[in-house]
């Protein structure tokens, strides 16, 4: 190729665009993960910052202390467990709830008339735009005691006492399906308005009904589309704080939330960065997964 | 085409939108509610809106969260776009893995994570290098750049790859150096995307709360920061007054800018096609 011969005879600007980029993404999102790793390793002490020194340089005799007892004391307890186990749960059934909601929608707007597609399209990523704090707030309005939804069935007679419905795992769902619905839809419809409409019409021709043909045809063709919009999803879900802070109770142990609380409240930075190593491995297979199938959605 | 699956997906369509717009219509309508509870409408007022723009503290909140999303999603498209010609012109090189590994993570790591890691990167920085020194518009600003640089790289780099090359090819056959071309073919045709991948930087660094609260210092409270420290305290008025010119803005300036992309895009590839 010509221009590959051109670059080969230019290897500075090459590498300048490639070093700037590279260069700040090693330092401040890679390198970062290391010191998570190492602070895991350490521990707490009454210092700034407080935690006790990895490497000790004591009459000539380099000491290097590593302490696992922050992973010990993480996987030995229940509450931990708990809060790993319940935030994989709530993610998968969220993700489960926005792929629900959200496949019928991407179809609607690759099925409308090309001129229009843009127009729905933005009606969708619109709200994802304004500010995710705001939205979740505003259904702490509507789901409290004296809010809305309360307000207005107490006022129709149907209940008498206000439903409790926030600070439970309720609104926890209804706040993370709200906040993620727009991702969803966005890869699905970007996979969806690929698909080959010949297809289905050969379908149609040799006999298959709708439903064949959704489950035949139109699924499997989109399985790059779930699996990325799924992961998009699935994996910030799993370390949400804001939404299991504002609209869940005591009993929404979520993980980012107990991370939270030990890195701020107990300010116990090693059993924090313990904690965060944990997530990050359970992270990595559907990080690896989106990365592939956002890849393949790329290339054509 | 007009069968029972079609009317389905439709009813789910509109039923989403009306799921993703209400909560915000009830919000807009309850800020201009001269009462204090939620549920009881005590006729119409703008005075919370007169609260609002007389509490200094939110004011200077929101003066620091524009400069912050500004500086932040400048160097974000910036270096997004060389990493956008780093993912699409060079196909080959050692560690490209690790590259696209770091644009993609960003994009769906929990905000708690990026937060602590980046914590503790500024804590060791400041040990060990003696900078920073003090945590505070400068650390968000460099948390900001990396988390929006993801984004915005995936934006820039989906039109870079629909882009048509045979014009920035002849125009090096013609004798342009490579940054010559670049600047004065390929960026024009990749504007809109780089309008875009702006927009949205913007958009997330105004947005954060979580990764603003890990890398945060004295006198560095964003706008996200002061919000959520009131909101956890319950429904005030205030804020739902607050979070209308939000919403009214940032909604106004996505479809203008979307609008006016648009017709950018159309512009351009007429242009493209008369030539």
């Amino acid at each position: 190729m010509k221009l590959a011969s051109i670059k080969k005879r230019l290897p500075s600007g090459r590498h300048w665009i490639l070093s700037g980029p590279y260069l700040w993404l090693l330092v401040f999102f890679f390198l970062p993960f290391v010191f998570v790793a190492k602070i895991s390793v350490a521990e707490a002490a009454l210092a700034i910052p407080p935690y006790s020194d990895m490497f000790d340089w004591l009459d000539g005799v380099l000491n290097i202390r590593l302490s696992f007892a922050n992973y010990q004391w993480v996987l030995d307890d229940p509450l931990y467990l708990y809060a790993y186990w319940n935030s994989i749960r709530m993610a998968f059934w969220s993700t489960l709830l926005c792929l629900m909601l959200g496949f019928p929608m991407a179809y609607a707007i690759a099925k409308a008339p090309k001129s229009i597609q843009p127009v729905l399209l933005l009606l969708v990523l619109l709200p994802s735009w304004t500010s995710f704090l705001i939205r979740v707030y505003a259904w702490m309005g509507i789901l409290k005691n004296n809010g809305l939804i309360n307000g207005v069935l107490m006022w129709l007679g149907v209940i008498d006492d206000p439903i409790q419905m926030i600070n439970t795992n309720f609104a926890v769902y209804i706040g993370i399906v709200y906040a993620y619905l727009p991702f969803m839809v966005l890869p699905l419809y970007a996979n969806l308005v690929k698909h080959d409409q010949s297809l289905l019409e050969a379908a149609s021709d040799l006999g298959a009904g709708k439903l064949t043909q959704l489950l035949r045809i139109t699924l499997p063709l989109s399985i790059n589309g779930i699996v990325a919009g799924s992961m998009l999803v699935f994996i910030p879900v799993v370390g949400e704080y804001v939404i299991p802070e504002l609209l869940g109770g005591t009993q929404t142990i979520m993980i980012g939330k107990v991370l939270w609380q030990e890195f701020f409240n107990n300010r116990d930075w090693p059993v924090a960065s313990a904690l965060a190593m944990i997530m990050v491995i359970i992270l990595i297979v559907p990080i690896t997964l989106f990365h592939r199938f956002q890849n393949k959605e790329i290339k054509p | 085409m007009t069968g029972a699956r079609f009317s389905f997906s439709k009813f789910v369509f509109w039923l989403g939108i009306t799921f993703l717009y209400l909560p915000m219509i009830i919000l807009i309508i309850f800020s201009f509610n001269e009462s204090r509870l939620v549920t009881v409408w005590g006729g119409f007022s703008g005075k919370w809106y007169v609260e609002l723009f007389q509490d200094q503290q939110i004011m200077s909140a929101v003066l620091r969260s524009l400069e912050l999303a500004f500086y932040a999603s400048t160097a974000a498209v910036i270096l997004g776009t060389m990493a956008a010609v780093v993912l699409v012109r060079f196909t080959r090189f050692r560690t490209r893995t690790l590259f696209s590994g770091m644009i993609t993570a960003p994009l769906v790591m929990p905000d708690v994570i990026i937060g602590l890691s980046m914590l503790l990167l500024f804590v060791a920085m400041s040990q060990y290098l003696g900078w920073p020194q003090t945590r505070g518009m400068m650390t968000i600003w460099i948390a900001h750049t990396t988390l929006c640089m993801a984004y915005a790289t995936v934006v820039i780099t989906s039109r870079l790859t629909e882009m048509d090359r045979s014009l920035e090819e002849a125009a090096l056959d013609l004798g342009a150096s490579q940054l010559k071309a670049f600047m004065q073919i390929t960026l024009p045709i990749i504007a809109p995307a780089v309008v875009s991948a702006w927009l949205l930087s913007f958009t997330i660094s105004l947005d954060d709360v979580v990764i603003a609260s890990f890398v945060t210092g004295p006198g560095a409270t964003t706008l996200p920061i002061e919000v959520f420290s009131s909101v956890r305290l319950g429904v005030t008025p205030k804020i739902n007054a607050l979070a209308t010119l939000i919403i009214l803005t940032v909604s106004s300036v996505a479809v203008g800018s979307w609008f006016l992309t648009r017709r950018l895009n159309t512009r351009l590839s007429l242009q493209l096609a008369q030539k």
